[in-house]
C-alpha cells in the first residue's frame, strides 16, 4: 500500500466535480508529478490531503491516517500562494517551525538561509517576492518528513529561482519519503520527476513512470501533456 | 560534468550513454571514486532514483563497481575500457553509415567518401 492512498475520492463545489472518483497510490521514495491545466482538481486534492478541505465523499490517507494530527505531523505542504505572516521576522518563523514540528531540521533551515544572505532579523513582509517565496520552500524543506505536498513551487518565478527550487528539494527531500509536485509547467520540473500522474476534469487519465512514458512515446513529458490535454482552453 | 538531454528518451539511458563517453574519453579518470548518487543527481538535475538506475546499469556493464564502505568507483580494467571505446565507435560509426544511407550512397561511396576527407583532413594538417 502506498504511504498515500485515494479510493474513490470525490470533492463537489456546488454542482461541479473538482474531483471524481479519484484512486492514486504513491509510493514512499518517490517525486511524482500532479500534472494538469488550472482547475483540473489539483490543489483540491492537496488541500484535502491537507486537511483543509474534507471530501464529499470517498477517502484520502497519509501513512494509514485520515487528515488530521497524526497526518500533519509527518506531511510537509507548501502551500500555492503565500502562507508565512508578514508581521514576522525570518528567525521567528524558524523558531515557529521548530516549536510546530518535530521533525524540523532547523541547522538545515539556517544554513540555507545564510547561503542565499538573508537577515535574520528581518520582518518577512520585507523580503522581496523572490526571497519570500524561497523562505516558504526552505521552511518546508527543512523538514524530515514522509511526505511532501508542493503546489505550484515554481509559478511565476524566473529560470535561476527555478533552479534553485529544484535544487532545493533534490538535495533535501528525506530518500524515503514522498514527493507530490503539482504544476502545469511540465518542461521545468520534468526531469527530476520518478512518475507522473496526469489530472483532467477531476479525473486522472495516467499514471505512470516518466522515464518508461518517455520510451513508448518517444516524446517528452511536456510534450506527451500538451498533446494529451489539446483543446484545453487554459493551456 | 557536462550534461546534455534531449527530448523523448529515457533520462536513464542518456545519463548511461554520457557517463560511458565520459569514461571513454577519460573525462572522468579510471579508477577514481564517482560522487554519490545525490550528488550525482543535482548535478545533472535529475531525479535520485534515476541517477541510481543508471549507475546500477553501468555496474552491470562492469564501468563502475561498488565498494561497500567507500563508495562507487570507476573501472581501471584496460580490457573493459578498451572494449567501452570499440563499442562507443562502433555505434558512431553506424549512426553515420545510416545518415549517409539516407542520403542514397552505397556502402563503398561512403568509404570512398571517408578516405577522400581524411586526405583533406592530412593536407589541412600538413600545411
Amino acid at each position: 500500500m502506498g504511504v498515500i492512498e485515494c479510493r474513490d475520492l470525490t470533492r463537489k463545489f456546488g454542482r461541479t466535480d473538482a474531483l471524481d472518483s479519484v484512486n492514486l497510490s504513491i509510493e514512499s521514495g518517490r517525486i511524482v508529478g500532479l500534472l494538469g491545466p488550472n482547475g483540473a482538481g489539483k490543489t483540491t486534492m492537496i488541500k484535502i490531503a491537507n486537511g483543509l478541505l474534507k471530501p464529499t465523499s470517498g477517502i484520502l490517507t497519509i501513512a494509514g491516517n485520515k487528515p488530521g494530527k497524526e497526518t500533519k505531523a509527518v506531511t510537509a505542504y507548501l502551500p500555492d500562494r503565500e502562507f508565512l505572516p508578514g508581521y514576522m521576522k525570518v528567525k521567528e518563523i524558524v523558531n515557529m517551525y521548530s516549536d510546530f514540528f518535530g521533525d524540523f531540521r532547523r541547522d538545515k533551515a539556517e544554513d540555507m538561509l545564510a547561503e542565499l544572505g538573508i537577515d535574520p532579523g528581518k520582518r518577512f513582509k520585507n523580503l522581496s517576492k523572490g526571497n519570500r517565496e524561497k523562505v516558504q520552500l526552505i521552511m518546508v524543506m527543512s523538514r524530515e518528513a514522509e511526505v511532501y505536498f508542493l503546489d505550484e513551487p515554481i509559478a511565476g518565478v524566473d529560470p535561476a529561482a527555478r533552479d534553485y527550487i529544484l535544487h532545493v528539494i533534490i538535495s533535501n527531500y528525506n530518500e524515503n519519503a514522498a514527493v507530490v509536485i503539482s504544476t502545469h509547467l511540465i518542461e521545468d520540473v520534468e526531469n527530476i520527476l520518478d512518475e507522473v500522474v496526469f489530472i483532467r476534469n477531476g479525473r486522472i487519465v495516467l499514471h505512470d513512470n516518466a522515464d518508461d512514458l518517455r520510451a513508448e512515446r518517444g516524446k517528452s513529458i511536456d510534450k506527451i501533456f500538451r498533446e494529451d490535454f489539446k483543446w484545453q482552453a487554459d493551456l | 560534468m557536462d550534461w546534455n538531454f534531449k527530448e523523448g528518451f529515457p533520462i536513464y539511458k542518456q545519463i548511461v550513454d554520457q557517463m560511458s563517453q565520459f569514461i571513454a574519453s577519460g573525462a572522468i579518470k579510471p579508477g577514481g571514486r564517482l560522487a554519490s548518487v545525490r550528488e550525482l543527481a543535482l548535478d545533472a538535475g535529475v531525479n535520485p532514483n534515476t541517477m541510481q538506475r543508471a549507475l546500477s546499469e553501468l555496474e552491470r556493464h562492469g564501468l563502475l563497481h561498488s565498494e561497500r564502505t567507500s563508495g562507487r568507483f570507476i573501472t581501471d580494467d584496460e580490457n573493459v575500457l578498451k572494449k567501452l571505446r570499440s563499442d562507443l565507435s562502433m555505434g558512431y560509426i553506424e549512426e553515420f553509415f545510416i545518415n549517409l544511407e539516407k542520403l542514397g550512397l552505397t556502402n563503398e561511396e561512403i568509404v570512398w567518401a571517408v578516405t577522400d576527407y581524411a586526405k583533406q583532413i592530412a593536407v589541412k594538417k600538413g600545411e
